[in-house]
C-alpha cells in the first residue's frame, strides 16, 4: 500500500521542492501551509508521516505537534520535524513535544529520504 | 597629722627638752639640801632665777627660730615642690620648681628641674615622630585616594556592614544617574557613612557578601564576583565585589570593594550583535535548505521542462532573499561599529607621528613629517582616522607607485587639514571620490567601515588638490578644529590640593565604624553622622499656607564637614513670594520658575538624610515645615534633632544666639548667608565647634544633648 505523507511548511519554494521529491519517491503527498491546515489535513489524510516545519505564523511546529500527540487516532503517525534552528537545544525541545525525528535545514533530498524510508519501514515503531 | 601641727608638737618637745633636765636637777638638789641649804639655795635663786630665766627664754626663742627656719626651707620647701611637680605634671608642662632654700634643696629642685626638660624634649621628639608617621601615611593615603578619584571604573569601598569609606568620581557619576528624576538634585545615594544598601538590593548585596564570606573559608585565595543589577531607574549595572582581608588573620573580612559599571549600552550593544549573528545564521538556514532541494531537484533526469522552470525560480528567489540579507547585516555592523567608537578630543600632531608609524610597518614608502602647528586639536575617533589614512596611502603607493609621502598637518581659525603630499600628479577629484565608498582595509585586512563612513563620523571633507608651482599634488583631510582643548572636563572639581587637608571623599577611620553596637541615644556626639539643614520659605507660617522654596543642606561624618556630599534645592511653591520675604533670601519668582514642587523634593531629601541626625539652627521652625507635609507625601522625619539655637543657650547662657552672633564668636566664616546651603554650612561648623565644649560641660551622648537642650530657658519657651 502507498504511504502517505503530509508536508507541513509556510514557504512554498520549499513545498515545491518536497511535494516533487516525495512524489517520485513513489509517496502519495499532501501539502498544509499553516499549523490549522495541518491539522485539518492529518484529519482527513490520516498520513503515515509528517514533515512539519517548526517555525510557522499562527501555531508553530512544537504546537502543531503536541496536539497530533494528544490525538489517539494519530498514535502510528510518525512526525519529523523540519527546522532552521540548528541548536542542541532546538532539537531536544522537538523531541519533546512528540517528534520522532528532527531535521536541521538545510539538508539534502538523500539525507531526508533516508529518514523517511527508515521511518516508515516495516517494523519500525 | 599637718606639718604645722607637728611643728607645734616639735616646739613643745623642744621646750620640755631645754628645761625638764634643769628643773629636775633643781629639784633633786632641794629634796636633797638641808634647811641652812634651801635658805640659801631660796636666796640665791631669788638673786640670779630672773637671769636664768630671760636666758633660758632667749636660748629657747633662738632655738624656735632656728627650727623653724629649718622647717620653712627643708618641709615647707619640700611639699611646695611636690606641688610645683603636680601642676608639672598635669596642668603646665612648662612650669619649673623655683630653686630657692638651703643649698640641698636647690640641689634637689635642679635636679628635678633637669628631669622636667628632658621630659619636654622626649615628647616633643615623640611629637615630631608621631606627627611625621602620620603625615607620610596620610599623604600616601592621599595620593592613593587621588589615584581612585582618577580611574574611570566605578570604585565604592565599604566596611563589612555595608558602609561607604571610599567611593570615586566616576561612582559618584554612576550613583546620580541612579535615581528617576532628573531634576531633584540626585544626592543620597552615595556618600561617605551611607549604607550601600541605597544603591543595591539589599537581599543581592547580602547573597554577595554571604557568597564572598564561604569563597574566603573554603580557602580561595582570591575571590571575586560579579553580579549584574537593575537600578531604580531601569540601568543595568555590573558589580564586581572582593573581599578586603581582615588585618587579624581570625577577623576574616574587614570590608569590600566594588567596581560599577554601566552596561546598559554593552548589555543593548551584544543583543543586537546577537540578533544580526543569529539573523546571519539561523536566518539563512531556511533559504540555503529551499536552495538546496531546488538545485538538487534540477540535477534529476526526469524533470520536465515546466517543472525546471519552477525550481529555477525558486533558486533565484531565494538568492535574492539572501542577498538582501547580507546587505541589512552588514550595513547594520557598521553601523554598530560607528556608535561603539565616541569621539575624543586629539591632538593632530600626535594622530600624525601615530599615522607614520602605523604606516613604516605597513607600507614601502618613504615617509616625512611636516607639521605646521603642533597646536591643532580636533575630535576624533582615534582608530578608524588612523585606518582611514592608511587607506588612502595604500591607495597612492600600491595603485599608483607613489615612492615619498609627506604626511602634513596644517589648519586655520576653524578647520584642521590632514594633508598627504607627493610629487607629480596624474589623479583626479573622480578618482579620490569613488575611494570614498570602498571599505577600509590595508595589506590584507578588511573593515565594514568606508571612507565615507569615517569622513560623516568625524564631519569632516576629502578632496584631491595640486601646488601647481611645486608639481606636488595632495589628497586632503579637512575636519573640524575643536578651540580651546584641555583634558575633558570632569563634572566637579577634581581632587582637592593635599595641603587642604583629607579630601572629603574617603574617611579609611569608618572600617571599624558600627552602628549596630550601641543604642543611638548613648552614641557619643562626636561619632553620629549628622544632616545638617537650612529652609527658606514664603513667610514666617506654616500653617497659614506658607510654604518651603529652598532646601539645603550638608554632612557630618565621623566627625567631618562632608561639604562635597551636600543638597540644595529650589521649590516652587505654587503661590505667590511675601515681597518682605524676599529681601531676606533673595529669591525671586523667576528663580522659582520651572522648579520642581515639594512632592519631588522632600522624598529626595528624605533619602538624602535617612540614618542620620537632623541638626538645624531654630530647628523648631523648620520641622514644622516638614512636618506639615509628611502624610500627604507619606515620608516620616521619624530620627532625632538637634537643634544649635537650644545647645547654644545651654552651653552659652550669656551671649546672643543668632546664627551670625554664634559664627562670630566660633570664629565660623560666613559665605553666603541666607542661602539654604550656605546657612546650612554655617551651621555645621558652629555645631562641630560645639561638641568638645559640649563634652566639657558632661554632655557626651545624643541623649545627654537632647536633655541638654530641654533644659535651656528657649526649650521651656517653645516646646
Amino acid at each position: 500500500m502507498t504511504k502517505k505523507i503530509l508536508v507541513v511548511d509556510d514557504e512554498e519554494n520549499i513545498l515545491i521542492s518536497l511535494e516533487f521529491l516525495l512524489q517520485r519517491a513513489g509517496y502519495d503527498v499532501a501539502v498544509a501551509h499553516d499549523g490549522d491546515e495541518a491539522l485539518a489535513q492529518a484529519e482527513r489524510f490520516a498520513p503515515d508521516l509528517i514533515l512539519l516545519d517548526v517555525m510557522m505564523p499562527k501555531k508553530d511546529g512544537y504546537e502543531v505537534c503536541r496536539l497530533l500527540r494528544q490525538d489517539p487516532r494519530h498514535e502510528a503517525c510518525k512526525i519529523v520535524l523540519l527546522t532552521a534552528k540548528g541548536r542542541d537545544i532546538d532539537r531536544a525541545k522537538g523531541l519533546a513535544q512528540g517528534a520522532d525525528d528532527y531535521l536541521t535545514k538545510p539538508f539534502s533530498t538523500k539525507e531526508l529520504l533516508e529518514h523517511v524510508e527508515r521511518l516508515l519501514a516495516p517494523g519500525t515503531v | 597629722m599637718g606639718a604645722r601641727w607637728r611643728f607645734a608638737l616639735a616646739v613643745v618637745v623642744l621646750a620640755a627638752l631645754m628645761t625638764g633636765p634643769f628643773l629636775l636637777t633643781g629639784a633633786m638638789v632641794w629634796a636633797d639640801a638641808s634647811e641652812e641649804a634651801r635658805d640659801a639655795l631660796r636666796a640665791l635663786a631669788e638673786r640670779w632665777l630672773p637671769l636664768g630665766g630671760v636666758t633660758t627664754v632667749a636660748g629657747f626663742a633662738l632655738g624656735i627660730a632656728l627650727l623653724s627656719r629649718l622647717f620653712r626651707h627643708y618641709v615647707q620647701g619640700l611639699l611646695r615642690m611636690a606641688e610645683g611637680l603636680d601642676v608639672l605634671r598635669r596642668a603646665n608642662p612648662g612650669f619649673r620648681v623655683p630653686e630657692e632654700g638651703p643649698r640641698e634643696v636647690v640641689t634637689l629642685a635642679q635636679a628635678i628641674n633637669r628631669l622636667a626638660d628632658e621630659r619636654d624634649r622626649l615628647l616633643a621628639e615623640l611629637d615630631t615622630r608621631v606627627r611625621e608617621a602620620r603625615h607620610a601615611v596620610e599623604e600616601e593615603r592621599n595620593r592613593l585616594a587621588a589615584l581612585m578619584a582618577q580611574l574611570a571604573e566605578a570604585v565604592i569601598v565599604c566596611n563589612a556592614e555595608g558602609r561607604i569609606l571610599l567611593y570615586n568620581e566616576a561612582a559618584r557619576r554612576l550613583a546620580q544617574s541612579f535615581g528617576d528624576s532628573a531634576t531633584v538634585a540626585a544626592s543620597g545615594w552615595i556618600g561617605l557613612g551611607r549604607s550601600i544598601h541605597a544603591l543595591l538590593d539589599p537581599d543581592l548585596v547580602a547573597h554577595v557578601f554571604e557568597s564572598l564570606e564561604v569563597m574566603l573559608e573554603q580557602g580561595e585565595v582570591r575571590p571575586s564576583m560579579q553580579v549584574v543589577t537593575a537600578t531604580p531607574a531601569g540601568a543595568l549595572v555590573r558589580v564586581r565585589v572582593s573581599p578586603i582581608a581582615g588585618e587579624a588573620a581570625k577577623e576574616q573580612i574587614s570590608g569590600y570593594v566594588l567596581m560599577l559599571e554601566d552596561v546598559t549600552d554593552q548589555i543593548e550593544r551584544e543583543a543586537s550583535r546577537n540578533e544580526l549573528l543569529f539573523e546571519l545564521t539561523e536566518g539563512n538556514r531556511a533559504a540555503i535548505a529551499n536552495i538546496r532541494l531546488a538545485a538538487e531537484m534540477l540535477h534529476l533526469p526526469d524533470v520536465d521542462e515546466a517543472m525546471r522552470a519552477r525550481f529555477r525560480a525558486v533558486i533565484a528567489r531565494e538568492v535574492e532573499a539572501v542577498s538582501t540579507r547580507l546587505d541589512v547585516a552588514s550595513r547594520a555592523f557598521a553601523d554598530a561599529l560607528r556608535a561603539r567608537w565616541p569621539l575624543e578630543p586629539m591632538r593632530g600632531a600626535d594622530l600624525l607621528h601615530a599615522a607614520a608609524a602605523y604606516l613604516k610597518r605597513r607600507l614601502d614608502v618613504v615617509l616625512e613629517l611636516e607639521i605646521l602647528d603642533e597646536e591643532l586639536w580636533f575630535e576624533a575617533d582615534h582608530f578608524s582616522l588612523l585606518q582611514a589614512l592608511a587607506f588612502l596611502a595604500g591607495r597612492l603607493v600600491e595603485d599608483y607607485g607613489v615612492p615619498m609621502l609627506r604626511l602634513r598637518l596644517s589648519g586655520d581659525d576653524r578647520l584642521v587639514y590632514l594633508d598627504l603630499v607627493w610629487s607629480g600628479g596624474s589623479l583626479s577629484n573622480e578618482i579620490v571620490t569613488g575611494w570614498e565608498l570602498e571599505p577600509l582595509g590595508l595589506g590584507g585586512t578588511r573593515s565594514p567601515l568606508t571612507l565615507r563612513d569615517v569622513l560623516d563620523r568625524h564631519g569632516a571633507a576629502m578632496w584631491f588638490d595640486r601646488e601647481k608651482a611645486r608639481h606636488r599634488a595632495f589628497v586632503r583631510l579637512a575636519l573640524p578644529r575643536k578651540q580651546s582643548v584641555r583634558l575633558p572636563p570632569s563634572a566637579t572639581p577634581a581632587v582637592p590640593a593635599l595641603e587642604e587637608g583629607r579630601p572629603e571623599f574617603y574617611d579609611f577611620d569608618l572600617f571599624a565604624w558600627s552602628d549596630k553596637a550601641t543604642a543611638l541615644e548613648d552614641r557619643s556626639l562626636a561619632e553620629l553622622s549628622y544632616t545638617v539643614f537650612d529652609t527658606e520659605t514664603t513667610g514666617l507660617d506654616p500653617s497659614g499656607g506658607d510654604e518651603i522654596i529652598q532646601i539645603g543642606a550638608t554632612r557630618i561624618v565621623n566627625g567631618r564637614l562632608l561639604k562635597h556630599e551636600s543638597f540644595e534645592q529650589l521649590i516652587d511653591p505654587r503661590r505667590p513670594l511675601d515681597p518682605a520675604s524676599i529681601a531676606v533670601h533673595h529669591i525671586t519668582p523667576e528663580m522659582l520658575e520651572g522648579q520642581p514642587t515639594i512632592e519631588e523634593v522632600l522624598p529626595a531629601f528624605h533619602r538624602f538624610a535617612q540614618d542620620t541626625v537632623l541638626v538645624a539652627h531654630n530647628a523648631a521652625f523648620d520641622m514644622r515645615f516638614l512636618q506639615l507635609k509628611e502624610e500627604k507625601l507619606g515620608v516620616r522625619f521619624d530620627q532625632p534633632v538637634l537643634d544649635t539655637l537650644l545647645l547654644a543657650a545651654f552651653l552659652l547662657p550669656n551671649q546672643e544666639h543668632s546664627l551670625e552672633a554664634l559664627a562670630h564668636y566660633f570664629g565660623v566664616r560666613v559665605l553666603g548667608r541666607h542661602t539654604a546651603l550656605g546657612d546650612a554650612l554655617v551651621t555645621a561648623e558652629i555645631f562641630l565647634k560645639m561638641i568638645p565644649l559640649l563634652a566639657e560641660k558632661g554632655v557626651v551622648t545624643l541623649r545627654q544633648a537632647r536633655e541638654a537642650s530641654q533644659q535651656t530657658y528657649y526649650a521651656r519657651l517653645r516646646y
